[in-house]
């Protein structure tokens, strides 16, 4: 059980507010699930970085259960297309829904050509939509046992619904943007999202968390995405909070018979980030491919905790997270690829590897494999190095500077990644933002 | 005997009682060798003798210190320049082991060092058209495969190929003073040619190459002028080409001993 830090009443109180100033409408079972989640977060507060938690062995977030966060959090100024295209990745063609501070802005969403798919409101489509919702809202992403998806659950209102039927697919990516305007007070805002890709639907989805504040704020951010059988669904996961920020993510996936999930992360902001996905191969012939870029530098702290279940046979996984540390700034890798038994020809493999750049920074990798199955190829490995010193000499020969040849093998590094990423746009905005993350960090303001 | 480029007169490279090695070791121990523009020197020495201390000292390799003597590349001091800054000033050394830069494309690798030699030289940058001709010859003229330039710089290239790469390096960016080390090891008889042909191409009044080798191999094809022996971090003798082809017929024990038997005369 994890333990738990004193919860402060300053989430009760907040509670009461969401719930008197809720629309009357809308099913008796999300309002049962959003007290039961109130209760569980009563129980179990935040957790602790405490010995024998391992789920939270190496991040501390007392600075979150310490500070104190504003609810609503009201948006100081009126927030513009043009400033979210700022820090965003942008495409005249994606369908784009736009969340401000954890609301919904109908003003700045477009919804092009969508195909048959729906994507709405959470708030709207639990009224309309019921009976998928209920079926896959908060069953796949449980907060039984965790504080941050009680308490996101708990405010349940806002967020992403996107449900592909069957046999459908979007031809364009679809962008959900979560963005943090500058507030009077540091604020907290739960954005939730639940993707439902139908039996043999396409689905291609980004998920940005973009900030246009400079100040502390809690994002704490829940996502479930049912990928149904033989659909295949690609996930990009863009983490660009502010540096001041506290970025507390749970996604949950969970995967039909020979499925296709596919989800590259990239993490750049935040002070303390906690990227928590969990992937359930819960039918035969399914597989997934987890990517994951992190960049972090000054004193921020990134831990990865992912996890993948292997409950059926013939499922294949591959998880493939780099990190580019920089400063004083800490890297967590953790998780477990679970066979369950019977999950036989079980094919999975996972690595960590990280780059640092500063004598200071940190890495604690723990990837590990639980087996309970026969006839399994599992592999994993983590490693951690610095710049290597005879690739740095062998460019310099060549007439490039010493900036500029450690620019180009941890570009080489990040590569390895952003290569993989098969939304051209965005992938060009990645690897801008990754050249301009390094210059910054390493070499001053130039580029 | 040499032509000249430059303000510059005299030689292109003095090396004086040089004293150098790695980790307190001293490996060179009072070497000395001139070169002129056009010139093709062998420096030949068995393993150990300190053929590749010398090269990568005068490429400025961080971790070979120097602790006597002086290096003269036009005129100035080469020892208190950074490596990329030598680079710039025309020197180029060919690996004997080139090193792998994962994610690092050759043909950006290559225009990028090109830009910035060309930029010091005071010469207007190519276009990316222009570049990509240029490289798109040398990659011929080097038979190599048009996608091998296009992965990562001697990622999964075979020893042959990572050889042939430094000759195509060599070849774009035109250095004053060209350094093979060991150059000739691991390749082929077929590869050789292509690697000693490009070289060739490379000869000529501007520029001056050294050839350090164990072997006599390479200089059938690339034809010397000048034939150094060195031998426990000396130049014990030089001589023309003919000198080359007595070590071996007669391997390094005979000059050995011969340099012995002089040095205790001398004494």
């Amino acid at each position: 059980m994890p333990h738990a830090l004193a919860t402060p009443d300053s989430y009760l109180t907040d509670f009461r507010t969401f719930e008197t100033n809720l629309p009357d409408e809308g099913p008796d079972w999300i309002r049962e699930v959003r007290q039961q989640a109130l209760a569980r977060f009563r129980e179990l507060g935040f957790p602790t970085a405490r010995r024998g938690n391992e789920k939270w062995k190496y991040t501390n977030v007392g600075p979150i259960a310490d500070a104190t966060f504003s609810y609503p959090f009201d948006a100081g100024a009126e927030v513009s297309l043009s400033d979210i295209r700022s820090v965003a990745p942008w495409d005249d063609g994606w369908a784009t829904v736009v969340f401000v501070n954890g609301r919904y802005s109908p003003a700045l969403s477009t919804i092009v050509a969508l195909d048959g798919v729906q994507v709405t409101n959470l708030e709207e489509a639990v009224r309309a939509d019921g009976d998928v919702i209920e079926r896959h809202l908060a069953r796949h992403a449980t907060y039984e046992d965790d504080g941050f998806t009680a308490l996101n659950t708990a405010f349940l209102r806002d967020g992403a619904f996107v449900h592909v039927p069957e046999g459908e697919s979007l031809q364009s990516p679809l962008h959900l943007i979560f963005v943090t305007a500058e507030g009077a007070e540091p604020g907290v805002s739960y954005p939730r999202t639940l993707i439902v890709a139908g039996a043999r639907s396409e689905l291609t989805v980004i998920e940005s968390y973009v900030s246009l504040s400079s100040s502390r704020y809690l994002t704490d951010a829940v996502t479930e995405i049912v990928v149904g059988d033989g659909a295949q669904v690609e996930h990009y996961k863009l983490l660009l909070e502010s540096e001041g920020a506290f970025h507390v993510a749970v996604s949950r996936v969970h995967q039909g018979e020979d499925s296709v999930f596919s989800s590259t992360f990239y993490a750049r902001g935040a002070a303390i980030a906690r990227n928590d996905i969990q992937v359930l191969l819960d039918a035969p012939g399914s597989s997934c491919t987890l990517n994951g870029l992190y960049m972090t530098s000054g004193s921020q702290h990134i831990d990865n905790y992912i996890n993948i279940e292997h409950a059926k046979p013939h499922g294949t996984s591959r998880l493939f997270y780099k990190g580019i540390l920089d400063g004083e700034s800490k890297a967590v890798f953790g998780g477990t690829v679970l066979v369950r038994p019977g999950a036989d020809k079980t094919d999975a493999h996972q690595e960590d590897k990280n780059l640092l750049l500063s004598e200071k920074a940190e890495v604690a990798s723990k990837p590990s494999l639980e087996i309970y199955a026969d006839d399994v190829k599992c592999g994993h490995g983590a490693t951690a190095g610095t710049i290597a010193e005879d690739a740095i000499f062998y460019m310099r020969s060549r007439g490039l500077d010493l900036e500029t040849a450690t620019a180009f093998l941890i570009k080489g590094f990040a590569s390895g990644i952003l290569d993989k990423v098969r939304v051209q746009p965005l992938r060009a905005f990645l690897e801008k933002l990754t050249t301009k993350a390094l210059w910054g960090s390493r070499f001053g303001q130039a580029s | 005997m040499s032509a000249r480029a430059g303000n510059h007169k005299g030689p292109l490279l003095e090396v004086r009682d040089l004293h150098a090695g790695v980790a307190e070791v001293e490996i060179l121990k009072g070497l000395d060798l001139t070169v002129n523009l056009g010139e093709v020197h062998a420096i030949m020495g068995p393993n150990g003798s300190g053929k590749s201390t010398l090269a990568n000292v005068l490429a400025g390799k961080p971790e070979y210190k120097v602790t006597a003597g002086e290096v003269i590349y036009e005129g100035s001091n080469l020892l208190k320049l950074t490596p990329d800054r030598r680079a710039l000033d025309g020197i180029f050394l060919a690996f004997q082991y080139p090193v792998e830069l994962p994610g690092v494309r050759e043909r950006e690798f290559m225009k990028t060092a090109l830009d910035a030699i060309r930029e010091h030289r005071g010469l207007e940058k190519l276009s990316v058209r222009e570049f990509n001709k240029l490289f798109q010859e040398k990659i011929a003229q080097m038979e190599m495969s048009p996608d091998l330039v296009k992965r990562s710089v001697n990622e999964g290239f075979s020893g042959g190929e990572k050889k042939r790469n430094e000759i195509l390096q060599l070849a774009v960016l035109e250095p004053k003073l060209a350094l093979l080390d060991e150059t000739d090891s691991g390749l082929d008889i077929d590869a050789l040619k292509i690697v000693a042909d490009g070289v060739n191409k490379l000869r000529g009044p501007s520029r001056a190459i050294v050839i350090v080798t164990h072997y006599q191999r390479i200089l059938d094809y690339i034809k010397p002028d000048f034939v150094h022996v060195l031998i426990d971090g000396r130049i014990v003798r030089s001589g023309g080409p003919e000198l080359a082809l007595e070590l071996e017929a007669k391997g390094y024990e005979w000059i050995k001993e011969a340099v012995e038997s002089g040095e205790r005369l001398s004494v």
